[in-house]
């Protein structure tokens, strides 16, 4: 069992409280990225960060690393080391209650909770151009392939309506999609299950 | 003398890495994503150009950080001719028109959620990467069957466009199932499944199943060995060209 030091605890907080830089309503605890600190050597001036990519090629982890050497050094750490760490995989899920909340005050739908692993629900709208009949039993048929699909239905930032439809699978950056509200007619982006 | 983050759970130990393996997808990775990336500025809509670019940046960080198992990632990426790379030929094949880039999608992303489930269950070299990335490609596969419904399904274009692209790519679709060097997969299981969820999609998309061969000699691929096609050369001159001609280059 190992315990941290009040010294990494407070290093902890003082890095989990660095905005996510495209985000910039979540902080790294919410966003659930920030996975452990370890204070090395006998000066206890020396941490090392593990860190977890969101999606493998999320060029934000960047400016997330730079983020928090700035505020560790800051805070008295001479070397600061930010380690990318793959496994275990981030998950939507490890966006805490809080994260979701700002999100969804920010204009953005937060991923619903999944269970399990599995399939990677979606929400998938007829096509534009398909006639009304065909388009609701494809629909249909793609709903009960994705059997994963999270209980509560996905809803539009802004109104409150569950009645919305997909724009793009990809939007603004990998991990949002793009969709639109039928109630209230806004454009949203929708933070993907993943 | 750990601080853990909520999200912490148990690490696995490192896994010896095959570098012959790590090449191969890698390699798949980086030229797809090359490929997808030349769409910027061309798709035919921008929700469109986005999505294309999004998958691209996906696949560029799967190439980073497989590359990055098997030596420098930019010397890799920039510094190794034509028969070094160990690619799939299906990977480099020119985006042709959008049902082209959409046929090579529905046939790798479908081939590479397979494959990362399988690897993402073993505890080797690259289980944690397959388990992450398996998320992400369900998304391109995804992205890939919707299309090639509303392409298979649409217009008598788009339909016939889409027949060609399906017809044009498929004897490339063989090489994908022959075993790597460091990789242990259930390659035939892994065709069957392939074969069936293919054949699933294009039927939904009332597009025939190609009746072409996919092995032997009238098929393609020895991209693993290192043998490439015509195109994939212009591909490499372009996306190399600046770091050859700049070493070390940086802004």
């Amino acid at each position: 069992m190992v315990t941290a030091t009040a010294l990494e605890e407070r290093l902890l907080e003082l890095a989990g409280a660095v905005p996510d830089p495209e985000l910039p309503v979540l902080t790294l605890r919410e966003l659930g990225v920030l996975r452990a600190v370890r204070v090395h050597g006998g000066d206890g001036d020396t941490v090392e960060v593990d860190l977890t990519p969101t999606y493998t090629g999320c060029p934000a982890i960047e400016a997330m690393s730079l983020d928090i050497e700035r505020v560790l050094r800051a805070h008295g750490m001479r070397e600061v080391t930010v380690r990318t760490v793959l496994s275990p995989a981030w998950s939507t899920d490890d966006i805490t209650a809080e994260g979701r909340e700002k999100l969804r005050e920010f204009g953005i739908a937060p991923p619903r909770v999944r269970h399990g692993d599995g399939p990677v629900p979606l929400a998938l709208g007829p096509t534009r151009t398909r006639a009304p009949h065909t388009a609701h039993a494809l629909s249909a048929a793609q709903d009960a392939h994705a059997t994963d699909t999270a209980a509560e239905p996905l809803r539009c930032p802004h109104c409150g309506s569950a009645d919305t439809e997909l724009l793009s699978r990809f939007s603004s950056t990998a991990c949002k999609a793009l969709r639109r509200c039928l109630a209230c007619r806004e454009p949203f982006d929708h933070f993907k299950e993943l | 003398m750990t601080a853990t983050g909520p999200a912490a759970r148990p690490a696995t130990g490192p896994a010896p890495v095959p570098v012959t393996a790590a090449l191969a997808l890698g390699d798949d990775a980086l030229v797809l994503s090359h490929r997808l990336g030349e769409w910027a500025g061309h798709a035919p809509v921008l929700e469109e150009e986005v999505a294309l670019a999004n998958i691209a940046l996906d696949l560029l960080g799967q190439a980073r950080v497989l590359l990055s198992l098997a030596g420098d990632e930019d010397e890799l990426a920039y510094l190794r001719e034509e028969r070094a790379f160990r690619n799939l030929q299906l990977v480099e094949q020119p985006n042709g028109d959008f049902a082209h880039t959409i046929a090579r999608q529905l046939y790798f992303s479908t081939y590479q959620q397979l494959l990362y489930a399988e690897l993402a269950t073993g505890d080797g070299a690259f289980a944690p990467l397959a388990a992450k990335a398996v998320k992400e490609v369900a998304y391109h596969r995804d992205h890939a069957e919707q299309w090639t419904l509303r392409l298979g399904d649409g217009t008598d274009t788009s339909h016939e466009r889409m027949r060609r692209a399906c017809d044009a790519l498929w004897r490339f679709t063989g090489e994908m199932f022959q075993p790597v060097e460091g990789l242990t997969a259930d390659w035939a299981r892994l065709e069957e499944s392939w074969l069936e969820s293919v054949t699933d999609v294009l039927g939904r998309a009332t597009l025939p199943v190609p009746q072409g061969p996919r092995t032997g000699a009238w098929s393609a691929g020895a991209g693993r060995q290192g043998v490439h096609t015509e195109p994939f050369g212009r591909m490499l001159a372009e996306m190399q060209h600046l770091h050859r001609s700049h070493p070390g280059a940086s802004w």
